[in-house]
């Protein structure tokens, strides 16, 4: 451990009000924490530039998940295990079920957050891109009040989200209208556990008629942000799936991502695999069709 | 300073928080000069960094005519082959404990292999006294070579610092830390070119083998002196020349990694075995087999095979075994259709137990065993133990000398004030040549009972006891020591580099099967048998699991672990980002063995910590090209390499090979 205990403050309030008020009367002062499994990693290599710590794991409010007639409500400290073991979430979320079981080893995923996932804002996030596909939305909250947003409009640039300084997630709401579709995640990392993500797709798809009728496609570390193809999907919307349409989604996928070159992989790898991906889905999602 | 990882000042503080404030009140000022990050470029010397050459070590082997045989060649065969470095990843950092006290001198605790080896370091680095110095091997958390040398240095910071301080001083390094600067395993360069007949047969050739050193000598000369002697695999070569050398680059110094140069001349040998094979257009199987050593035969060092291997018998063993066959025919088939292409590769191979050549001449060791009043028995050696299970293997040698239960025999802690040097934890040696010193001390111990007439030559573990006491009764102690003996014909020439290289081999044919998934380029290995001759297995379930550990640890450095070198640092030094294969990635070992014994070990056993590193990479590989049709010359084998070989851009091919004759 590299870093200074004495030098770092750690409070532990215990209810939302009392939380929301600290941030709001030291605004950008105060880092929220709630698993660690982000924060800690910076603090142990001596690399975490905030000196106070407000926990947030402990605050009831943001431990539940909820199930209404229209969405699933999951409370930002909800941990991934709690996703895994949920039953509404694993059986009509399963993308998002799925990147949880992902995330990390078994300890990672009983202390780490859905919300700190979302806070943490790494574009190589498992979860990020099942959030995407599903249009989830969730609540920010903060002494001034509470305010929801589309989460496609949350992350603005690398590591930019539309969280204030005095805000917090509160939760992050799943509409129920996706059970029917044909789900399909994958996840293409250096091994096969307890790997950070070189590229991940969160997948879901109708036919009908033959044809595609909803198409959402969303990938993890191929641009600053978790990225929805839009365009992709747009091209993809109404036709018949054969080879030549997977190809224009393989050239579409290739020109809407921006990978880099870093120390995990390359740009282009990143790329061709994530074309690759897509076009398994597709070949997938044809072969549902044909059954159906 | 020669890398950047050197250390130049050592500061202690109390508390250790604390020591992070000095740090940033200390600036240094660098005056950069020219450095050297590649083989390559050690090689041009455009840059001198070390002596007048850049070259720790050279050696050169000659057996028969090797400018003779290309005339009669139907084939010439040449390929250049690399392998990267690796980290041990042991699961506890390095770290040590030092005190000093003008009257005792320094103490040092540490996670260490070799505690002779921290001893010898103090003595000159402090200079004091061997009375004065004294070092004790704790329970130590895996090591694999990367706690043969280090240890010496993080021990010798620990001791200056506890005699400039007057108090105790405790270094552990962080993963970062341990990872950035300590030792891993030398990268590699082999070519070979290898004339061969129209039948296959090899008539001879010529073997090129280079590792990168790094900034200081240390083990690279012994590392080069293993990986230069293995080079040649298990294969007869009626004539040869093995030239090799160990190169100086501005990295943290490579050192001992499990294998020892081993892996990396055979990884090219048994990769080279199966484009040998393509060339003549025979089968990888059918190339090995009419190249095997037989008994009678002589090594490329000259040394006579006269054990009764039979490397056919263990081929086709692990063949049918793998069901290689059935499943290659298969693949064949299935390969044809689909994303998910199967391959299936083997490699046969051979490790030499004991230090090479004259190194257990001139290691020297001495083993004890004492007796105590209670009948119970205590070994006393410096092998450690760090997971492999010595302890056990050496307590289970001296009950079964001593016909005593094994519950009465323990083992002391290595301290050099309680136990001889019986060589260091290392080089595979520790059952084979310190388990035989052990078997003829235990026996020493039972011959002074039965001389001196307190004991029969049939006894029960109660009458041993009563021996014991009378005997300590009157002599007030029972030890027994036995020194290492050289057998009487091991002849070995260091200047020519040729005789008997070891006291005995350990033979092996690994057979992987592997799945190439096209849409992510990645590698798994699905399905691994490793069969080898090991002579007498002491515990099977120690026995397998050095062989299972040592594959996955293998296949780590095939297809997984690669270090990102920055201007001679490493800048992956994290274990999200330097990647060792976890339990989903490796596949059901499974480990089986031959058992021909061998006159020089302990009950006929010979070395294994380190055979089972040496094959799979080079099996792995094979299986990889038979599955997709692509030949690789380099380790790690990773994704994006087989993407970057596989894209539709044409794709560079290595030169053709030369073929004449009638073929």
């Amino acid at each position: 451990m590299r870093a200074d205990p004495a030098e770092y403050k750690f409070v532990s309030p215990g209810n939302l009000q009392a939380v929301l008020s600290l941030l709001a009367s030291e605004p950008a002062q105060w880092l929220p924490i709630a698993g660690g499994t982000d924060v800690m990693v910076l603090y142990s290599a001596g690399k975490l530039p905030n000196r106070k710590l407000i926990n947030i794991l402990n605050i009831p409010e943001l431990r539940q998940i909820e199930v209404f007639p229209d969405s699933v409500r999951i409370g930002a400290a909800c941990t991934y295990t709690a996703l895994r073991k949920h039953d509404n979430v694993s059986r009509e979320f399963p993308l998002l079920a799925t990147a949880a079981s992902w995330t990390g080893g078994i300890a990672n995923q009983n202390r780490g957050t859905l919300g700190g996932n979302i806070a943490n804002a790494s574009p190589a996030a498992d979860s990020l891109p099942a959030l995407l596909v599903y249009d989830a939305e969730v609540t920010l909250i903060s002494a001034r009040g509470a305010r929801r947003v589309a989460y496609r409009n949350f992350h603005s640039g690398y590591k930019q989200t539309a969280l204030a300084a005095d805000e917090l997630i509160r939760d992050i709401s799943l509409p129920r209208r996706f059970s029917e579709y044909l789900s399909h995640a994958r996840k293409v990392g250096a091994r096969n556990a307890q790997a950070i993500s070189k590229v991940c797709l969160a997948a879901l798809g109708q036919i009908a008629n033959g044809a595609i009728r909803d198409v959402r496609l969303a990938l993890g570390s191929v641009a600053p942000v978790p990225l929805r193809l839009n365009e992709t999907e747009r091209a993809l919307t109404g036709k018949k799936i054969e080879p030549p349409l997977i190809d224009t989604a393989r050239k579409s996928v290739v020109k809407e991502i921006r990978p880099i070159d870093d120390i995990r992989s390359t740009a282009r790898y990143r790329a061709a695999v994530a074309g690759n991906l897509v076009a398994e889905f597709l070949e997938k999602l044809a072969a549902a069709g044909a059954n159906a | 300073m020669n890398h950047a990882e050197e250390p130049i000042l050592l500061l202690a503080h109390a508390e250790r928080h604390k020591l992070r404030r000095a740090i940033d009140a200390i600036s240094i000022e660098y005056e950069p000069l020219p450095s050297v990050h590649s083989m390559e470029e050690s090689e041009r010397r455009s840059t001198i960094i070390w002596g007048t050459d850049n070259t720790f070590k050279s050696y050169l082997v000659e057996k028969g005519d090797a400018d003779a045989v290309w005339k009669d060649a139907a084939h010439i065969v040449e390929g250049e082959y690399f392998t990267g470095a690796q980290e041990q990843l042991y699961i506890e950092n390095n770290g040590v404990i030092a005190t000093f006290d003008p009257e005792n001198g320094v103490t040092v605790w540490g996670s260490l292999q070799c505690p002779y080896y921290v001893h010898k370091a103090l003595m000159a680095l402090c200079g004091l006294s061997e009375d004065k110095v004294r070092v004790v091997q704790m329970e130590t958390g895996g090591a694999f070579g990367g706690k043969e040398e280090y240890p010496s240095m993080i021990a010798g910071h620990a001791a200056l610092l506890a005699i400039k301080s007057g108090r105790p001083v405790k270094i552990i390094y962080d993963r970062m830390e341990d990872m950035a600067a300590t030792t891993k395993r030398h990268p590699s360069r082999t070519r070979h070119r290898t004339a061969v007949s129209k039948d296959g047969k090899i008539l001879g050739g010529e073997i090129e083998f280079a590792i990168d050193g790094g900034a200081y000598t240390t083990l690279s000369s012994v590392v080069l002196s293993r990986g230069t002697i293995h080079a040649g695999g298990p294969y007869y070569w009626p004539s040869v020349r093995i030239r090799t050398k160990a190169l100086a680059t501005n990295t943290p110094p490579h050192g001992a990694f499990r294998g020892f140069g081993a892996p990396q001349s055979l990884f090219a040998m048994e990769r080279h075995m199966d484009r040998i094979a393509q060339v003549v257009g025979i089968s990888p199987v059918e190339i090995r087999r009419r190249n095997f050593l037989k008994p009678g035969q002589t090594t490329t060092t000259q040394q006579v095979i006269r054990e009764e291997i039979n490397l056919n018998h263990l081929l086709d063993r692990a063949l049918e075994l793998s069901d290689y066959a059935a499943k290659k025919t298969r693949f064949a088939e299935e390969n044809k259709d689909g994303t998910r292409k199967k391959g299936i590769g083997i490699a046969a191979f051979l490790h030499g137990a004991g230090f090479t050549g004259s190194g257990e001449r001139y290691l020297n060791s001495l083993v004890g065993v004492e007796a105590g009043a209670d009948g119970n028995v205590r070994v006393l050696v410096s092998s450690a133990e760090f997971g492999q299970g010595t302890n056990t293997v050496l307590c289970q040698i001296a009950a079964e000398a001593l016909g005593l239960p094994y519950e009465n025999v323990s083992i002391a802690q290595p301290d050099t004030t309680v136990v001889p040097n019986s060589g260091p934890t290392v080089a595979s040696r520790t059952a084979m040549i310190v388990g035989k010193l052990l078997q003829s001390a235990a026996k020493g111990i039972k011959e002074t009972l039965t001389k001196t007439g307190f004991l029969g030559n049939d006894f029960t573990p109660e009458q041993f006891r009563a021996a014991c006491r009378e005997y300590i009764a009157a002599h007030e102690t029972l030890k027994s020591y036995a020194r290492y003996e050289a057998p009487g014909d091991v002849y070995w020439d260091d200047e020519k580099y040729r005789g008997e290289a070891y006291a005995a081999f350990a033979w092996a044919v690994y057979v992987a099967e592997v799945t190439v998934d096209l849409p992510t380029y990645a590698v798994t290995v699905d399905d691994f048998v490793a069969l080898q001759e090991v002579g007498k297995v002491l515990h099977p379930v120690l026995a397998e699991g050095q062989i299972t550990g040592g594959v996955a640890q293998a296949i780590g450095f095939a297809l997984y672990e690669k270090v990102v070198w920055q201007d001679g640092r490493m800048i992956n030094n994290q274990m999200t980002n330097y990647i060792m294969p976890t339990s989903v990635d490796v596949p059901p070992i499974r480990v089986f063995f031959e058992e021909l014994g061998n006159v020089h070990g302990a009950h006929g056993a010979k070395g294994i910590g380190e055979l089972a590193m040496d094959g799979p990479a080079p099996a792995i590989v094979n299986a990889v090209e038979d599955a997709i049709g692509v030949r690789f010359h380099s380790i790690p084998l990773l994704p994006e390499d087989l993407f970057e070989a596989l894209r539709p851009a044409p794709l560079e091919q290595d030169a053709p090979s030369l073929t004449r004759g009638t073929a």
